[in-house]
This record gives structure tokens, C-alpha cells and sequence, in this order.
């Protein structure tokens, strides 16, 4: 409010919406992810110089339905995204931004492999899942119990923290494979032991199997338990926390543990269900990518069966498109990375709504000088007592 | 050998100096940009569609001359860091969404746009590139003449010491003129910041776009100058280290001089060093380990002047309580 100059009514207001219903909701989102598509489909059309739109729907499709081995690596895939997104709500719901579950996860691969290295062989191959299973997730419990830690006492940015965690660990396994290859070729071959069993002669149905029971119960745990109740309060007030009793440090220790426990879960399903090996590259940004996941979702289990389940579809189909146009793998990330934009900017309109001004220009003069006696004009009242009502409407 | 070991480390501390000046602007408007990696493989990026720009509009591709092999490159590159900054600010500070969210999208955006572009251009240009790549490691035609000396001050492309100048003027400005005070002001509470008239969304904008834009550079610098004009796929690693040399650096940008050069020498150590395979990993693993102690470090002794922007990671809505 400088002297003397004219005040122009904003051309849009923002408020923020308290009651959208759900179908709503809902439809800004599909029609968010509509658009994403068609604006890929677009830049694919000019980066290839013409191909078609029809031609790259076609091939999204193909690429994740095509053959029965496809449709199976779609769930495949969507139970490891989701089991590292079950992961990270633990922690995300009380606002701990765990950007670790990479590291979490490949400390519990890691564990596996070594599991298998030392004693393949030796042990029955029930016997060793078992024990592959406890090693993973206590190396994961390790690698996300001392963010948790350093959080809890001094209160050290775990963003960060969990983030060179996470490079520790790539660093660890780099390491321990250059070890373990006598060759010093760096790449660890297939394992020949520590496989999951075969269930009705598929491959990964038991992943698929972990990690729907894992999704049940950490919905029962957040919609139902005490512990499920306080962390959602530390999420939502650290100092409402303290007020009612809530030990926070003890929240956040206890729910990191949880977090890396899946992770652990989710590092065994990688080396004894899918990959039987480990390289630095094994998570392959899943840990990231499960955060979008689980965020999209909402935090709730089952929303994301759905985002995870989306995400992966979109992320096979850009590969199948990519081999059908020649273009390479990275393709797919450009898609999804739209897919991305699209999807998290739509959560915008599901949260504020944009309030155009009506064409009539308000011009407030500073300094008095329209309106002399100091009142307010009625115009201008009416106009925001609307606004007023819009807002709560 | 030392001085050629130190003169690698001084060349590949760029790619982090750049970075990290780049993400020290930005978190000072309290926008914790997690999107920066990706951002410095957009220039790079950027820095090859110059490149190849340039080089289709030359009648003879032998024949190049220093401003257009210097300035189409850096122009393009900046550009389409700038263009990944508008997305991340657009997102984060029009539409309010979760940065980490939003960084991490765009970092995935970032890594498939320049593999794209690298498998689009790479083996085809790439002569060219090593061409122009030549004018970018132009360094003082006295250098040779001053030994050691000259070596180690003299010896490196005009990237180099652009970083160098650059930290210091963002250090300088940042730390004693009226804009750098706004911009703390917003980073450290926004809603205060407003109030006194700042505008909130033009100092988060600028910030994260000027940002953007020098940590671009690195990506441009890594392809260009410390590859030869090669393109390489690894520079988001960089970026996440340029992040934390951020909080290394405790957001000083004339420390991420000196912190640049500590982790460009953790990071070149065992290739010089003759160890094992297995070592030489591990000896990797430093940099980021003396990052997570400094992290700690800086949150037990809790100094004012030691802790990150207050508001940092979270989005502004004014009408908010």
C-alpha cells in the first residue's frame, strides 16, 4: 500500500476448501491423469517425429496387459512399490520424511545376500528364508533406527540424514560385492540359493501375498491402534503430542523401526522372490518413488494398492512404448516424470478452490480521496461479504 | 602427481560448487529443492541441445567461433534448468504442494530427460561436442608457464571460474545487502516476511529460479568440461552431494568453495590412491558419512547462526493460521 498508488482487485482469489465430495475428488484426479497421458502421448508424437497418439496408447496398453508374463509383472512391481510405500507412511504419517527407504531397503538385501553367501548350502532352504527374513529386517531396522535416533533426541533434519543413509548403504553393497566376486568384475550372478517357493507354478505370487497381508495390517495398525492414533497426533502436533501424554521420542523411535521393518521385508522380496542377486541399482529409485506413491495415496493402504498399481502400469507401458519407437529405456521416466507433475499439481484444485473476480474492476483509491467520509463503499462490502460466503460454503 | 591429483580435485569441485550455491539460494527462500539433481541433468542437458543447436547451424562444423561454442551452450542450458525451476516453483509455490514431493518428481523428470537426450545426440554429435568442448577448457595461455603454480591457479576452463566468482557474489549478497535480507527473512518465516511487505512469492520464485539456473551450470560443466563432451549419465549423484554439501556448508555459499574442494578430494582419493576394488568403495562412502557428522554436529550445539531456514520444506498459504 504505497501513496498514491492504484490498489487493483486481485483476478483471482484462492480459498481453501473444506468439504469436496469424494466423487469430486475423485474426478479431478482421473482427469488429471487423462491429461498427463495426452500430453505424453503428445511429446512422444513430436520426439519421434510423428508417430501416433493411437500408436502410443495402443502400446502403453500392450505393454502392461500384452502378455499373461506382463500382467504378472505388473503386480509384481506394484507389491514391491507398495511395500516400500507402506514403508515410508509410517513414517510420513507423523511427518517424518524418511527419503531413506532406498538405503533401508538395499541394508536389507544386503543382509540376504550375505545370508545366502555364508551359508547357502549348508542349511535347509526353509531354514535360510527364515533367517534371511530376520537379518534383512534387522539390518533395515538399524539403517532407519539411527535417523530416528538423532531425531528424537536433537532433533537432526532426517531428510538429509536418511538421504546419505542412503548412499552408505549403495556404497556398502558396492563394496561387499567387490568382495564377494573374486573376479573383481563388481557384478554378483545369480544366487543359487534362498529362492521363494513357486506357487501354482508362478513366480512372485508369494511377494504378492507378503505384501497384501502386509497392506492389511498396517491399515488395521493406523486406523486402529493406540500406536496407529498417537502417531497420527505427532504428526499432526508435536505439542498436542506432549500435551495428552504422547512420549514423542518414543513414537518416532517405535515408528521408524516399523518403517525399516518393512523395508526389510521389501529387500527380501527383491533378492529371494524377483532379482536373486543385488547390485547398487537393485531399488532402482523405488524408495523415491514409493514417497509419490504413498503421498498420492493419501497415506491410506488401499488408495495406494491403487496409485502404486497406476504408477506401475505407466511406467511398463512408457517401456513397451519406448521399445516400439525405438527410443530407450529412459523414455519411460520422462513419461512418468510428467505423469508426476500432472498428478501432483492436480492436488491443488482438490484443495483450494480459485475464485475468479467478476468483471467489474474495484480501483481503491489510497489516501482517502474517493471516499471522503472514511466508510467502506457498499459495493465493495457486498463484494467481499460474498467472498465470505463463498468461503464457507 | 600431487599436483595433478589437486588439479583434477579443483576441476571436479565445480560440478559441486555449482550445485550446491544453486541450492543454498533456493533454501534460503525456504524452498527445499529436492528436485536439484534432476535440475543439473536438465542442464546438461540443455548444454548438449546447445551444442548440437550451434553445431547444425554452422556452415562448417570445423570452424567455430569462442562466443558461439562458449555462449549457445550456457544460454540453452540455463534455459531448461530455468524451465525445471519453473516447475518446481509452480508447483510448490502457486499450487502449494509438498516440496519433497515435488523435488523428487521432478528429479525423475530430470534423469530420464537427459539419458533421453544423451541417446538422441550423443553418439551422433559427438565430435562436435568434443569441439566445443575444447573452447570450454580454454584456460590462460600463460598457465604453462608458471609450472606448478600456473598448473594449479591457471589451468582451468572459464566454468571454473565463473563458480568461484559466483559463490562469492551470491555470499556477498545474500549476506549484506537489503535484498539477501528479504530473502532470509522469507526463508525464516514467511507469514512475517509478508507482513512487512515483502512479497512472499516473488522472492521464492527468483530464488529458486536463479537457483535453478546456476546449478544447471554444474550439469552443463560436468558434461562439458570434466567429461570432454562426452555424456554421462551420473551426474545426479553429484546433485544429491551438492545437497548436502548445502548442510555441510551450514548454507554459506563462500564455504561451499572450500567444502566443494573437501568432497571433490574424498571423492577422486582412491582413484589415485592405488587400493583394492573393495577400498576404494568404501573410501567413497566418506563423503557422506562427514555429512551426516556435521549434521549432527550442527543440531546438538544448536547455534542460531548453524541451523537451517526455519520455514524450510514447508509451502506458504496466506490465509493460514
Amino acid at each position: 500500500m504505497h501513496n498514491g498508488s492504484k490498489q487493483r482487485e486481485p483476478f483471482f482469489h484462492i480459498a481453501k476448501r473444506t468439504n469436496l465430495q469424494p466423487w469430486k475428488a475423485f474426478a479431478i484426479r482421473a482427469a488429471a491423469v487423462v491429461a498427463a497421458l495426452l500430453v505424453s502421448s503428445v511429446v512422444s508424437s513430436i520426439i519421434t517425429d510423428g508417430e501416433g497418439i493411437g500408436e502410443f496408447f495402443a502400446n502403453l496398453f500392450d505393454g502392461v496387459f500384452g502378455t499373461e508374463r506382463r500382467i504378472l509383472n505388473l503386480f509384481q512391481n506394484t507389491a514391491i512399490l507398495l511395500c516400500l510405500a507402506l514403508a515410508v507412511t509410517f513414517a510420513f504419517k507423523m511427518k517424518f520424511w524418511n527419503i531413506g527407504a532406498e538405503g533401508q531397503t538395499l541394508a536389507g538385501g544386503l543382509a540376504c545376500v550375505a545370508c545366502i553367501q555364508y551359508m547357502g548350502g549348508k542349511v535347509p532352504e526353509g531354514i535360510l528364508i527364515l533367517i534371511m527374513a530376520v537379518c534383512s529386517v534387522a539390518a533395515s531396522i538399524i539403517w532407519a533406527v539411527i535417523p530416528a535416533i538423532f531425531k528424537a533426541k536433537w532433533n537432526t533434519n532426517e531428510t538429509l540424514f536418511t538421504l546419505m543413509m542412503n548412499y552408505i548403504a549403495m556404497q556398502l553393497v558396492a563394496c561387499c560385492i567387490f568382495v564377494w566376486v573374486p573376479s573383481g568384475s563388481g557384478v554378483l550372478g545369480v544366487l543359487n540359493h534362498g529362492h521363494f517357493p513357486q506357487i501354482g507354478g508362478y513366480n512372485y505370487i508369494l511377494n504378492i501375498i507378503i505384501v497384501a497381508l502386509l497392506t492389511v495390517l498396517s491399515y488395521i495398525y493406523f486406523r486402529y491402534s493406540k500406536h496407529g492414533y498417537e502417531l497420527s497426533v505427532v504428526g499432526e502436533s508435536e505439542n498436542t503430542a506432549k500435551y495428552i501424554g504422547i512420549n514423542v521420542k518414543k513414537v518416532i523411535i517405535r515408528t521408524m523401526i516399523i518403517s525399516g521393518a518393512f523395508c526389510g521385508i521389501a529387500g527380501l522380496l527383491l533378492v529371494a522372490g524377483t532379482d536373486h542377486s543385488l547390485n547398487t541399482n537393485t531399488v532402482a529409485g523405488r524408495g523415491f518413488t514409493g514417497i509419490l506413491v504413498a503421498w498420492l495415496g493419501k497415506f491410506n493402504p488401499f488408495f495406494m494398492c491403487g496409485t502404486a498399481m497406476l504408477y506401475v502400469f505407466i511406467d511398463q507401458g512408457a517401456r513397451q512404448v519406448a521399445t516400439a519407437f525405438g527410443m530407450g529405456g529412459s523414455f519411460s521416466s520422462l513419461i512418468t516424470g510428467i505423469f508426476f507433475f500432472f498428478v501432483i499439481g492436480c492436488e491443488f484444485f482438490v484443495n483450494y478452490k480459485v475464485k475468479f473476480s467478476s468483471s467489474r474492476k474495484f480501483r481503491i483509491r489510497q489516501n482517502g480521496t474517493q471516499f471522503p467520509q472514511g466508510g467502506v463503499p457498499a459495493a465493495q462490502e457486498t463484494e467481499s461479504a460474498e467472498k465470505v460466503k463463498e468461503v464457507n460454503a | 602427481m600431487i599436483v595433478s591429483f589437486l588439479q583434477s580435485v579443483i576441476r571436479f569441485s565445480t560440478v559441486f560448487l555449482y550445485g550446491a550455491v544453486g541450492e543454498t539460494i533456493t533454501e534460503k527462500s525456504g524452498n527445499l529443492n529436492l528436485g536439484i539433481p534432476g535440475i543439473m541433468c536438465m542442464g546438461g542437458a540443455g548444454g548438449v541441445i546447445g551444442g548440437v543447436m550451434y553445431i547444425n547451424s554452422l556452415p562448417d562444423p570445423e570452424v567455430m567461433t569462442w562466443a558461439g561454442a562458449i555462449l549457445v551452450p550456457v544460454f540453452m542450458s540455463m534455459f531448461f534448468a530455468l524451465l525445471g525451476g519453473l516447475i518446481y516453483s509452480f508447483l510448490t509455490v502457486t499450487l502449494r504442494c509438498n516440496q519433497n514431493v515435488t523435488g523428487l518428481a521432478l528429479t525423475t523428470f530430470g534423469i530420464g530427460f537427459l539419458a533421453f537426450v544423451g541417446s538422441k545426440f550423443g553418439t551422433t554429435y559427438s565430435r562436435g561436442m568434443s569441439l566445443i568442448s575444447r573452447y570450454f577448457r580454454q584456460s590462460f595461455s600463460f598457465a604453462a608457464d608458471l609450472e606448478a603454480f600456473g598448473q594449479l591457479f591457471f589451468s582451468y576452463g572459464i566454468l571454473v571460474y565463473s563458480a568461484i566468482i559466483i559463490a562469492i557474489i551470491t555470499a556477498v549478497i545474500i549476506k549484506k545487502t537489503r535484498t539477501g535480507l528479504n530473502l532470509r527473512a522469507v526463508g525464516e518465516n514467511p507469514a512475517t516476511a509478508d507482513a512487512a511487505g515483502i512479497s512472499v512469492t516473488k522472492y521464492k520464485y527468483g530464488a529458486t529460479l536463479i537457483g535453478s539456473m546456476i546449478a544447471g551450470l554444474g550439469g552443463l560443466f560436468y558434461i562439458i568440461d570434466k567429461s570432454a563432451g562426452n555424456i554421462e549419465y551420473t551426474i545426479d549423484t553429484y546433485g544429491w552431494m551438492a545437497v548436502a554439501l548445502v548442510i555441510f556448508t551450514i548454507w554459506r555459499t563462500n564455504w561451499a568453495i572450500l567444502g566443494s574442494l573437501i568432497f571433490a578430494m574424498l571423492y577422486l582419493l582412491p582413484t589415485f590412491v592405488a587400493v583394492s576394488f573393495a577400498q576404494m568403495e568404501l573410501i567413497k562412502m566418506v563423503p557422506y558419512l562427514v555429512t551426516i557428522i556435521v549434521l549432527i554436529i550442527t543440531s546438538i550445539r544448536n547455534g542460531k547462526e548453524k541451523q537451517p531456514p526455519a520455514s524450510l520444506g514447508t509451502t506458504y498459504f496466506r490465509e493460514e493460521r
